[in-house]
């Protein structure tokens, strides 16, 4: 029955059953990384773009240690800062992954991290016509997210709260607009889960899934919280389909008001 | 006599060898058979395919990469 009333996500042609895309950084180790992404469901992970280490001290790659044959990977372009950086990662991405799928990130500012939508849009525009599918992370701000939409963006993925602040969804008017304005593109959160509520909020509003890292990898623990997160996620797109009811001011009785004592 | 070619290879000043692409990188202490990395030469990706055919020259900057943990 849940199956049922979990339609499968549709990103880039791919079909995927998990909504819950799980970065792959700041594990308190590989192994509790492994098991936090079994306990999630997740089927796609974020993976970032670096030069190798010189001294051949890098150690284990993360590709020999992900479960490739069970998850897509999502390499990203964090950390660049113009459009033309974020282009030759994403190109690099391509060549060493053989994946045309790039998250897009162009930060704009050290402090907030928060994107630069003039190079993001920029980047987009190009690496869509270089046949990417491009997943933008970007501002809740529905008018750059229905540009992102209109060129042609695999997935629009605006920010609930600065990256790694766990602040939660802090514009949940901006994210129910972009939902509205965007009907057909892929819309998912990225960026500033903290909690489960959290995830479970985003898909209520009306995402498609929810991109996170730090949320699970920083928590005490980290393989509860993947699964917490990926219930939670289930639970929000559940609560949506199945039509909550109006928040009214006053109270409305649940019990029926006929035959009680007294009157 | 030996050339040395000067070059920058990840952002640190290197003294190599010279030669094609693969040499180089297999100077650098790379397996360039090693899956998951790619190169860019001067800002622009050189597919895997075309490494042994590549010249490195005096000043080029190469930048070798992989995939690490991201979010």
């Amino acid at each position: 029955m849940a199956e049922a009333a979990c339609p499968p996500l549709e990103l880039a042609g791919r079909h995927f059953q998990s909504r819950l895309l799980l970065g792959t950084s700041r594990y308190p180790d590989p192994q509790t990384m492994l098991d936090a992404l079994d306990a999630s469901g997740a089927e796609i992970v974020t993976v970032s773009i670096r030069r190798i280490d010189l001294s051949g001290a890098s150690g284990e790659s993360i590709l020999e240690l992900l479960p490739l044959g069970r998850v897509a990977l999502l390499p990203n372009t964090a950390g660049c800062q113009t459009a033309r950086d974020a282009i030759l990662t994403a190109q690099l991405a391509r060549e060493a992954l053989g994946t045309s799928w790039i998250k897009l990130e162009v930060i704009g500012d050290d402090r907030t991290l928060f994107p630069d939508v003039e190079h993001t849009l920029r980047a987009a525009e190009e690496l869509i016509a270089d046949d990417f599918d491009v997943f933008a992370y970007t501002n809740d701000d529905p008018v750059t997210c229905r540009k992102l939409a209109g060129m042609g963006c695999a997935a629009v993925m605006p920010l609930g709260a600065p990256i790694g602040s766990g602040a939660g969804l802090r514009n949940p008017y901006n994210l129910r607009i972009i939902r509205e304005l965007i009907p057909d593109t892929p819309l998912i959160i990225d960026a500033g889960i903290g909690t489960a509520s959290d995830a479970a909020l985003a898909m209520e509003l009306g995402a498609d899934g929810v991109l996170l890292n730090t949320a699970v990898a920083e928590a005490e623990r980290p393989v509860q919280m993947a699964r917490a997160m990926r219930l939670a996620i289930e639970a929000g797109l559940l609560a949506r389909s199945a039509g909550r009811i109006p928040e009214r001011l006053y109270a409305r009785a649940s019990s029926p008001m006929a035959g009680l004592m007294g009157t | 006599m030996q050339t040395i070619t000067p070059i920058r290879i990840n952002g640190q000043d290197r003294e190599t060898s010279g030669g094609t692409l693969t040499a180089v990188l297999r100077e650098m202490g790379f397996d360039p058979s090693r899956h998951g990395i790619a190169v860019a030469r001067n800002g622009a990706v050189v597919p895997r395919q075309r490494w042994p055919e590549t010249r490195v020259a005096e000043g080029d900057e190469l930048d070798v990469i992989g995939a690490m943990q991201g979010g």
